[in-house]
């Protein structure tokens, strides 16, 4: 038998029974579409998580003082140590290699008072470098300046969250404006772009001063509370990882790391972590779908079941004017299959429409891969093959007299 | 050329032994056209499965053109039953809602003849078992009894088989229909020198053939030319 006929045949015998074909086909479409769907949108979660934690500066490592330790008193919580210095950072930028940038910061909140209004708001200081390892942009005038920093200027860019607090919203025209913050008077240098929040802090509502400035007026000491590194790449961010926390410990003269007085936060891992719970979310979804999918082939498998039945008589026919059992096996397969393949077909666009509805629609960025389009067409060419081989087997073991008797 | 050799064929389900066919010999030549009779159960039905090549005799031969196809396996008899031999049943077994013209191509696509050339062996069969032309793009439940049994030969015809089996082919038509169906098998064999093999119950019907074999209890009992042949006139 020719493929041209083997189609012929198999296309005359599923459109003789349209509503049926169509019903058993529909099983396999939901089955597929969910699995290109749930892949999609869970591949669009995973996209948009590793998105957000990277908007906070790409391939960053974030040197955080440990815990203040006093022997047998009370520990003041991470990030309470006055562990980190200036020589520190310096160290970093001189001897640790594959980095890009190095940032010093001391954080602190006050209350902030302009002409008229108020604020209590986080205030970094910080230096230049800030802009590109921590991705944020000027709007209005400049950031602080190397010059700033040495000099220890009393200058300030507002986030535009806190330019809104204290100045009203979508006012112009604040750069040269002044501000007092605890009882000392800064000039506004700049504005930066909005960024919008990120998790718990939110990069819009901050006021940046040099951290010199910072150091001298606001903590009052020479420690700062935040050394952020930027690694070349997030393959490199690792082994910068160790190299600081290996020169740390030197320099801070601590032999046991588990009494390091200071923490390297490693955004890569932070972004593995949580691409591997969407990941998880992503096959967790993906194996509901797929159940769906069982259930369509099986529902495959019944109808090839009930349509050998019901053809009996023409198998035997069949048989009687010279098909061989491989002939009339291969027909009912490639039935089986043709209804996968077609139902595949459809349920991929079906599934690509609902990833592009839910895009559409800005529930999600979902974003549908060439190869789950692969994956769901090969597994439904499969489930064609396994639940059609049952019904076709039984078809070609039919013996003739007996399929000719058949009533 | 049919030559049959002690045949027997038993039937076991569990422990029960059933023979419905107890040793059968005979030889039927080429152009021949034979009724087999018998009543239900006498074995001609399974004498017509082993002739038509849908099963194997527990013993004995069958020659079929030369070639023993009495131990042959299930694809071989496949290929015997598409090149040598040619089917027309009770039922009909017409494929339903397809084409005329697609029922008598069908043992043709097995064969894998290319399309063009099969459609007009098949247009050629049409016509000889006696169906206008004006019929062939019909679907096959379109038609009145006479008419599908006319698909039916036309069908077993188009592989350009050495034997035509015929298994009751009138059983389901009414007395008129059944003349035609009969007079188009003489024409084949009169006109076109078929083997054709009759199998059926009725002796009217049986007096078509030239000669007629007699099957009771699973034996040939009797084996005759016919007395007075009924030839149907041709209209």
């Amino acid at each position: 038998m020719k493929n041209s006929d083997l189609l012929h045949e198999t296309y005359s015998a599923l459109s003789a029974n349209k509503a049926r074909s169509g019903l058993t086909m529909l099983g396999i479409i939901i089955g597929i579409a969910s699995v290109i769907a749930m892949t999609a949108i869970g591949q669009g979660a995973q996209n948009s998580v590793s998105a957000s934690i990277q908007s906070i500066g790409a391939n960053l490592l974030l040197v955080m003082p440990g815990a203040a330790r006093s022997f047998g008193g009370p520990s003041a919580g991470r990030g309470g140590a006055l562990s980190l210095t200036v020589g520190d950072a310096d160290a970093i930028a001189s001897q640790v290699s594959n980095i890009t940038g190095v940032v010093r910061e001391v954080s602190s909140r006050k209350q902030v008072i302009s002409t008229g209004a108020n604020t209590n708001t986080n205030i970094i200081g910080t230096e230049a470098s800030y802009l590109p390892v921590r991705n944020v942009a000027v709007d209005e005038g400049t950031f602080i300046s190397d010059q700033n920093v040495a000099n220890g200027d009393k200058v300030a860019v507002l986030g535009p969250t806190t330019r809104d607090d204290l100045f009203g919203v979508g006012t112009t025209g604040v750069v040269g404006q002044k501000i007092r913050i605890s009882g000392m008077e800064y000039s506004v240098i700049g504005i930066t772009v909005a960024k919008g929040g990120s998790g718990f802090s939110n990069a819009d509502d901050t006021i940046y001063i040099p951290y010199t400035t910072a150091q001298r007026y606001l903590s009052g000491n020479k420690y700062l509370s935040e050394i952020d590194v930027q690694a070349t790449s997030s393959d490199a961010s690792t082994q910068a990882q160790n190299d600081i926390t290996s020169l740390l410990l030197t320099r801070h003269n601590i032999s046991d790391p588990t009494k390091a007085d200071f923490n390297v936060l490693n955004e890569a891992s932070i972004i593995a972590t949580a691409s591997s719970v969407t990941g998880t979310f992503t096959t967790l979804l993906a194996a509901v779908a797929g159940i769906s999918l069982l259930v369509g082939g099986i529902g495959i498998m019944n109808m090839m079941l009930t349509t050998v039945t019901e053809r009996t008589r023409e198998i035997g026919l069949r048989k009687a004017i010279g098909a061989k059992k491989k002939d009339i096996n291969k027909q009912f397969l490639v039935e089986a299959i043709m209804l996968t393949f077609i139902g595949g077909f459809v349920g991929v666009i079906l599934g690509w429409l609902i990833s592009f509805g839910v895009t559409y629609l800005g529930i999600l960025q979902a974003s549908v891969s060439v190869s789950s389009i692969i994956l769901a067409f090969s597994v439904s060419a499969l489930i064609g093959i396994i639940f059609g081989y049952y019904p076709a087997r039984r078809a070609a073991q039919l013996s003739p007299i007996d399929a000719l008797r058949y009533e | 050329m049919i030559e049959i050799k002690d045949i027997k064929k038993t039937y076991k389900t569990g422990d029960v032994e059933f023979q419905a066919l107890g040793g059968v010999s005979f030889t039927i030549a080429d152009g021949e056209f034979v009724a087999i009779m018998g009543p239900s159960g006498s074995g001609k039905s399974t004498l017509m499965h082993i002739l038509g090549a849908l099963d194997n005799p527990t013993s004995g031969t069958y020659f079929l053109d030369g070639k023993d196809v009495s131990t042959f396996s299930d694809d071989e008899l496949a290929d015997i039953r598409k090149d040598k031999i040619g089917f027309v049943f009770q039922s009909f077994n017409l494929l339903p809602r397809t084409t005329v013209l697609r029922n008598v191509v069908l043992p043709l696509i097995y064969e894998g003849v290319d399309p063009k050339e099969r459609e007009e062996r098949a247009k050629k069969s049409l016509l000889l078992a006696g169906l206008d032309e004006g019929h062939f793009l019909n679907l096959s439940n379109q038609l009145s009894g006479g008419q599908i049994q006319r698909v039916a030969i036309a069908r077993a015809l188009v592989n350009n088989p050495s034997l035509i089996l015929a298994d009751e082919p009138t059983g389901n038509l009414d007395s008129k229909t059944s003349e035609i169906v009969l007079g188009t098998f003489q024409k084949l064999n009169k006109e076109l020198g078929r083997t054709i093999i009759l199998i059926t119950h009725e002796q009217d019907i049986a007096e078509h053939a030239d000669r007629i074999l007699f099957i009771k209890d699973g034996l040939l009992t009797e084996d005759r030319t016919t007395h007075i042949k009924r030839v149907v006139k041709h209209i």
